[in-house]
């Protein structure tokens, strides 16, 4: 690992006057962070702890949501009474990912901040777009099993890794931010953006700016949500697909749809067309068939990756009646039903 | 480092601050030490305090051979910094038994179940099978094998490791006839 000066502010304002410092990163559960350090991928002048900052609550938002703070750890908010009751498929999403282990140590903020897994962003040996602005990429035309079908660029076929970000990103979250410029809210669709040009770039926090909470709308969708989850193992692997889905229905009609991918993009993946089809429908498997569709348009395959458009298209349908029919995969469930 | 291929040089960069005290309850044990800030817990077990039981597998928190209990949650001490572990308390596999040397249920479960070959996964099974019965979430084999996923066996003993973890789970349910 490199050399590194290391700072442990107690106030926010301490903690953003930290971070000015060139070359510096906030460091909380380190799960990511401390790993690409040890690759040389990352190699900061200065870690601020930021874990001794006051975010790590969960709390009632007056509008019945919910603040999930910055510190807040995964297993905390996976466990959380009031998470699963109220937001169940948060609560599988996290428990889906990574193993205990990381989940003790990993946090909200760090999650949604966390790098992709392509494997030659990891290895310095290679040019990489992601680490090296400029260099190429090596995934395309490389080995692409585990990369991006949706919304890739020339630059960059990497995709964000997280399944907590895709439940996030169907329940509609807030990411609440302070900065050296003060406090600004990011709706959870803005804050990862797609690689374009400048795939370096992962979300769009600006320099100094740091999470502090992510809100939960109180929109709750805890009785019609499914998060299923396809890997390579059983357990304890980064998602090929996955997929979140909560809709709200009012009797048998389905009144309003969200669905999000994971693994298939640089950001999770949602498509208003494929949810605005589904409005007013009766629950099938064509209706499912046609919102799949929507959702994959414009899907590009690599020669190891073509697999993963039709893994996504049964995946959603699956995931659709799960929901539909209120049968959520659990985590530790390992037949798909 | 240099980044070779690349050409591009990856300076170290000077540290304004070379080492830090930090104080740390280590299997009952209060100790103070100075490190560097990029000393991991796992580096500071092994090479400060000479508990080599906890193993470094992978090194990068995919294998769980270095898990080990802070404040009584189970976590990969590769992945975490000494210094951001100040005033914690910290149990490695030494610290399970009792200090007269009697085995912990779990411990005696391994050898009665035979769960392990060659061995050096078990100090990470171990302390990650403590907390997770500690944790309460596990009831069924299928559910002990999804929130033990963190930690690999590549002998394979995977059967024995439930076996044992189910056994103490049922000695831990059943009320003790007085």
């Amino acid at each position: 690992m490199n050399r590194f000066s290391y700072a442990r502010p107690d106030t926010l304002t301490a903690a953003i006057q930290a971070l000015a410092h060139p070359g510096a990163r906030a460091i909380a559960g380190g799960t990511n962070l401390i790993d690409l350090m040890k690759y040389s991928v990352e190699v900061p002048s200065q870690l601020v702890d930021i874990t001794h900052l006051p975010f790590a609550k969960i709390e009632l938002l007056p509008d019945g949501g919910l603040r999930v703070g910055a510190l807040v750890k995964n297993t905390d908010a996976a466990y959380d009474a009031r998470i699963g009751e109220s937001y169940p498929l948060l609560a599988d999403a996290i428990l889906s990912g990574a193993s205990p282990q990381l989940r003790n140590a990993a946090t909200t903020g760090g999650n949604l901040l966390q790098r992709t897994r392509c494997y030659y962003f990891y290895d310095t040996a290679t040019p990489c777009n992601k680490r090296q602005p400029g260099s190429g990429c090596s995934a395309i035309g490389g080995t692409n099993r585990v990369h991006a079908i949706l919304g890739t660029s020339a630059d960059c076929i990497a995709t964000h890794p997280s399944d907590m970000c895709v439940a996030l990103a169907a329940l509609e979250a807030v990411v609440q931010v302070s900065g050296p410029e003060g406090d600004r809210s990011i709706l959870f669709s803005d804050f990862h953006r797609l690689p374009g040009a400048e795939p370096d770039k992962d979300t769009s926090l600006q320099p100094g700016e740091i999470i502090t909470s992510v809100d939960l709308p109180a929109q709750h969708f805890s009785s019609n949500y499914t998060y299923l989850k396809l890997r390579d193992r059983a357990s304890y692997a980064f998602a090929l697909v996955s997929i979140a889905v909560a809709l709200e229905m009012e009797g048998a009609t389905i009144k309003a749809a969200r669905i999000a991918l994971g693994g298939v993009a640089h950001k999770p993946w949602r498509v208003p067309a494929a949810e605005e089809a589904l409005a007013g429908q009766t629950p099938g498997s064509e209706v499912f068939g046609k919102a799949a569709d929507l959702m994959l348009a414009g899907a590009q395959g690599q020669p190891g990756n073509r697999f993963k458009i039709a893994l996504a298209r049964k995946a959603i349908v699956r995931a659709l009646k799960q929901a539909a029919n209120g049968t959520p995969q659990h985590a530790t469930d390992k037949q798909i039903q | 480092m240099q980044d070779v291929i690349l050409g591009t040089s990856v300076e170290l960069p000077q540290a304004v601050m070379q080492s830090v005290s930090l104080n740390l309850t280590v299997n009952g044990q209060q100790r103070e030490f100075v490190v560097e800030p990029w000393t991991t817990l796992l580096d500071l077990l092994r090479h400060e305090m000479d508990l080599t039981g906890t193993k470094k597998g992978c090194d990068h928190g995919q294998c769980g051979a270095c898990t080990v209990l802070i404040d009584g949650r189970r976590m990969n001490s590769c992945l975490a910094l000494a210094v951001m572990q100040d005033g914690k308390t910290v149990t490695t596999v030494e610290g399970l038994a009792a200090p007269d040397g009697t085995l912990s249920p779990i411990q005696a479960a391994f050898i009665e179940h035979d769960a392990f070959q060659c061995g050096y996964c078990t100090p990470g099974q171990l302390c990650s099978a403590t907390a997770l019965l500690q944790e309460g979430h596990a009831h069924t084999p299928e559910e002990i094998r999804e929130l033990m996923s963190g930690n690999l066996c590549r002998c394979g003993a995977y059967p024995n490791i439930v076996d044992a973890i189910t056994q103490v789970l049922a000695q831990a349910a059943t009320p003790e006839v007085a």
